[in-house]
């Protein structure tokens, strides 16, 4: 058995010497031990420069990617990385293409280790927090970190690019770094209790924190899979993680209601620009063959809302819901059960005509699933400033826009259903529905069960009133 | 009023910066402070998260407006003229300190500030600006600022804006000329357009001026980008795609960020008044991506939309653009190109350089790609490898969907 000896932890420039004094030896893989000494080395002496050649030991080569593979996972915590990165060096003198294949499982296990420590030392450069210590020319930061790999070393350039003209010095279970300005001194490792405990600055960052989080927009999973929770023990602004969280719900609902009683009295700005929007409405193909788009019309303070399926051929060109013959039906039934047509807000379920042309006649056609959901945007911001307290849907394609999926009239025709403002919906009949039957008293019977329908929302409205 | 603190001008004005998605540190020049002299370093990569909140944003710059008051309208901003929100205003020097007290503390990469309008554009532009010439020449600031441009300010100060700066941005809003309209009737989209063909120009100018004398000064080296609403007005996606893609092109932007429209406090009535559409969100993104990352073009990507223009909420749209395009597929792992290996859902660019390097060894199996890949289960339907070929498409998709569809989708349409 031969016995390897490293300097450190990290010592990647010793592990290069003794691995190539094995290899050239051909000691085989299984026949090491690897030891690191407890010696602290001189970081500016150790770091880079070729190694010196050893007598006898003629020098070979590896692929480059290698050895900066090798670089990165020989700071890994797992203890057998020395073996792992002396096999695979073997492996490579006899075969170097080898290192192009990613599928091989100990070049994949020795990738892995070198991307966890590359994370880690991302993770040390982000999640690291100075605390200021002494005042003018004694001023200084310490920090406290915990790091999971051999990293500490790695790490001394950046803080020293970036922090090169305070005095800064970082603690860490197994080794510490002093920078005076000028120089870098190695130290033993420390304890949490040789670190500061707090920064005053340390309550404004928490505000920072605690203000730049959107409560409407919760993702713990998103977080918590960039900011392990190992880190968050020496991060302040962790500890403010859970009551966010907590808030956040009832924050949004805040948010949203504050919204919803604040009308600002601005409803019919609010609803003439939400119509001239409309008018240029492309968000369905049917806008293409239509002449216009056709809004919903009626007083904004309405408490009652019709929604009808979709403008006929004659609205199509008036640009008016209701006025064709379905609508003149419609009007009828309205004077019998008493319900006055000028004091509810009539609209449809879609905006737009949907037809076929049949020789000179467009032909009426039953707007899809993907219509009806694409108009649901404007169908939806009129009735946010509506607010009616009750909406009759005429029609399946009406019902569907009102209860978010697609039921039959059959089914739900004479219930009252909760709509999602928590207001009352009835479905009931489209008008043309009258149209198409030939048979006199059943239209008869039919109509007289349409009117029957817009008798109990008259009453609903009184007694919602 | 009561003169508020620092600490409370702070809550207010991060606040109302929260709507503001990018926090990107990213792609500028290599900068460090080793001289001694100074503050700061960017290393020219990725730039760094420092934090990340409970809404799994990144939080990697300290960002904050200089005030939330505004003379504008704009009916999706909190910090319209006619909101009834908290105002407050930071000095100058306020920001200044407040940057360095934290970069000091290894809180942040630098600073991305951006501002209501007060008194007038080229005013609010040069309050901004000091900030920035304080931070960079007064305390030699060597970390990463972006700067949000206010479109109708002098392009003087503009241009002084992009030498201070690392990136700079000017926010389209909304994806649609009438959205624009409506919800910010005192903005121009051709202005805003403007402006950023401007910052195109001096980017340019800056980057060949390099190349001629090493002093030349740099101009915004991290580029620019821009932010587009989602959800506050009617566009669907096809239009919000199709309107980046212009975008990416036109103005050589960096960043297309998308921020899903939240429910503000005191909102305007016109807006809809309803949860953010994260997931829509997310599909953008990963559209945005699919144009990025994996040469698509902008038509492919709403090909892959529905009728209604919509990307589908339930698969990434990758997937369902492969979906839609099953001629395509099965690729054969040993032997496609690199173009069509990026067009496999659930291969990552990661995955296909280990694929293309691993190929030239031996050839893949099943199993080998298991290795190299997130999760072979997506990726199997749509390959070919040496010991595999996929039977039917159809009975591979379905254990694919992540979401629960949000549509019922049906046979016979009502």
């Amino acid at each position: 058995m031969r016995v390897a000896t490293i300097a450190t932890q990290d010592d990647f420039d010793g592990w290069r010497l003794e691995a190539r004094e094995l290899a050239c030896a051909g000691v085989p893989a299984g026949e090491v031990t690897w030891r690191v000494g407890d010696e602290f080395g001189d970081l500016l002496a150790s770091a880079g420069g070729a190694a010196p050649a050893v007598a006898g030991v003629m020098p070979f080569s590896v692929p480059r990617p290698f050895l900066d593979l090798a670089r990165a996972a020989i700071r890994h915590s797992d203890p057998e990385r020395f073996g792992l990165l002396y096999s695979m060096l073997l492996r490579l003198r006899a075969m170097p293409l080898l290192i192009q294949d990613q599928t091989d499982p100990l070049l994949r296990r020795i990738e892995a280790m070198a991307k966890e420590v590359r994370r880690d030392i991302h993770k040390m450069r982000a999640f690291l927090r100075f605390r200021e210590v002494g005042e003018g020319e004694q001023r200084g930061f310490v920090a406290w970190f915990e790091p999971t790999h051999h990293i500490v070393r790695a790490n001394a350039a950046f803080f020293i690019d970036r922090f090169a003209s305070m005095r800064w010095s970082i603690l860490t279970p197994e080794l510490s770094l002093h920078w005076d300005g000028e120089t870098l001194r190695e130290a033993p490792g420390a304890q949490r209790a040789d670190a500061p405990d707090g920064d005053p600055l340390e309550e404004t960052w928490k505000t920072y924190y605690a203000s730049i989080f959107n409560p409407a927009r919760v993702k713990i999973g998103a977080m918590l899979k960039e900011m392990p929770r190992k880190y968050w023990k020496n991060m302040p602004e962790t500890a403010l993680v859970s009551s966010l969280i907590a808030g956040a719900q009832a924050r949004e609902s805040a948010m949203v209601a504050t919204s919803r009683e604040n009308l600002g009295g601005n409803v019919a700005g609010s609803w003439e620009a939400l119509r001239e929007e409309a008018m240029g409405c492309t968000r369905c193909p049917l806008y293409k063959d239509a002449t216009q788009t056709v809004f919903g019309e009626g007083p904004l303070d309405a408490r009652l809302m019709f929604v009808g399926e979709q403008p006929g051929d004659q609205e199509d060109i008036a640009g008016k819901p209701f006025i064709g013959p379905a609508g003149q039906m419609f009007d009828r039934a309205l004077a019998q059960a008493g319900l006055d047509r000028a004091r509810s807000y009539v609209t449809n379920a879609v905006k737009h005509f949907k037809y076929e042309q049949r020789g000179k006649r467009r032909i009426h056609s039953k707007p899809n699933a993907g219509e009806i959901q694409a108009c649901r945007w404007w169908y939806g911001q009129e009735r946010e400033l509506i607010r009616p307290a009750v909406t009759v849907a005429l029609g399946a394609t009406a019902a569907r826009q009102m209860l978010g999926k697609a039921v039959t009239i059959s089914g739900a025709r004479g219930i009252a259903h909760r709509l999602e403002d928590g207001s009352e919906g009835w479905a009931t009949i489209h008008p043309s529905f009258l149209l198409r039957i030939h048979e006199r008293d059943e239209a008869d019977a039919e109509f007289g069960r349409f009117v029957e329908d817009l008798k109990r929302v008259k009453d609903r409205l009184t007694a919602l009133a | 009023m009561a003169q508020l603190d620092t600490r409370e001008k702070l809550a207010i004005l991060a606040d109302a910066a929260k709507y503001d998605a990018s926090c990107a540190s990213s792609g500028t020049a290599k900068r460090s402070s080793r001289d001694g002299k100074g503050l700061g370093s960017t290393d020219g990569g990725m730039g760094i998260c420092h934090a990340y909140a409970p809404d799994g944003r990144c939080i990697s710059l300290l960002k904050i407006l200089l005030t939330n008051s505004c003379i504008f309208d704009c009916h999706y901003c909190i910090n319209r003229k006619s909101s009834n929100v908290r105002r407050a205003r930071f000095t100058v020097d306020e920001v200044v300190q407040l940057t360095l007290a934290f970069y000091r503390r290894n809180y942040i990469e630098g600073l991305f500030l951006s501002s209501g309008i007060i008194r007038s554009s080229d005013y609010t532009m040069e309050q901004i600006v000091e900030v920035a010439r304080r931070l960079r020449e007064d305390h030699q600031f060597r970390g990463y600022i972006h700067l949000k441009t206010i479109p109708d300010a002098d392009p003087e100060l503009v241009h002084q804006a992009g030498l201070y700066a690392d990136r700079l941005s000017i926010n389209v809003e909304l994806p649609t000329a009438s959205g624009l309209k409506r919800l910010a009737p005192e903005k121009s989209g051709v202005r805003i357009e403007g402006a950023m063909g401007d910052l195109k120009g001096a980017i340019e100018d800056g980057q060949d001026a390099r190349k001629h004398y090493r002093s030349a000064p740099k101009f915004a080296p991290a580029g620019q980008s821009t932010q587009m609403i989602v959800g506050a007005d009617s566009a669907n996606d096809a239009e919000i795609i199709g309107s980046a893609s212009r975008l990416y092109d036109q103005f050589r932007l960096r960043r297309v960020y998308y921020s899903a429209f939240s429910p503000i406090p005191d909102a305007s009535t016109i807006l809809p008044l309803k949860r953010p559409p994260l997931i829509r969100e997310h599909r953008l993104y990963q559209s945005d991506w699919m144009m990025r990352f994996y040469g698509f073009a902008a038509h492919e990507v709403t090909a892959a939309a529905g009728d209604d223009g919509m990307l589908p909420l339930d698969m990434d749209p990758k997937l369902a653009w492969a979906l839609k395009f099953r001629g395509v597929f099965p690729v054969d792992i040993n032997r496609a190109p690199k173009e069509m290996l990026l067009r496999v859902p659930g291969l990552g660019t990661k995955a296909v350089a280990a694929i293309l390097s691993s190929r030239r060894t031996h050839a893949l199996r099943l199993g080998d790609v298991a290795r190299l890949a997130v999760s072979l289960k997506k990726i199997r339907p749509f390959i070919v490898a040496a010991d595999w070929r996929p039977v039917a498409l159809a009975d591979c998709v379905f254990p694919l969907l992540e979401a629960k569809s949000t549509a019922q989708l049906e046979l016979f349409a009502a």
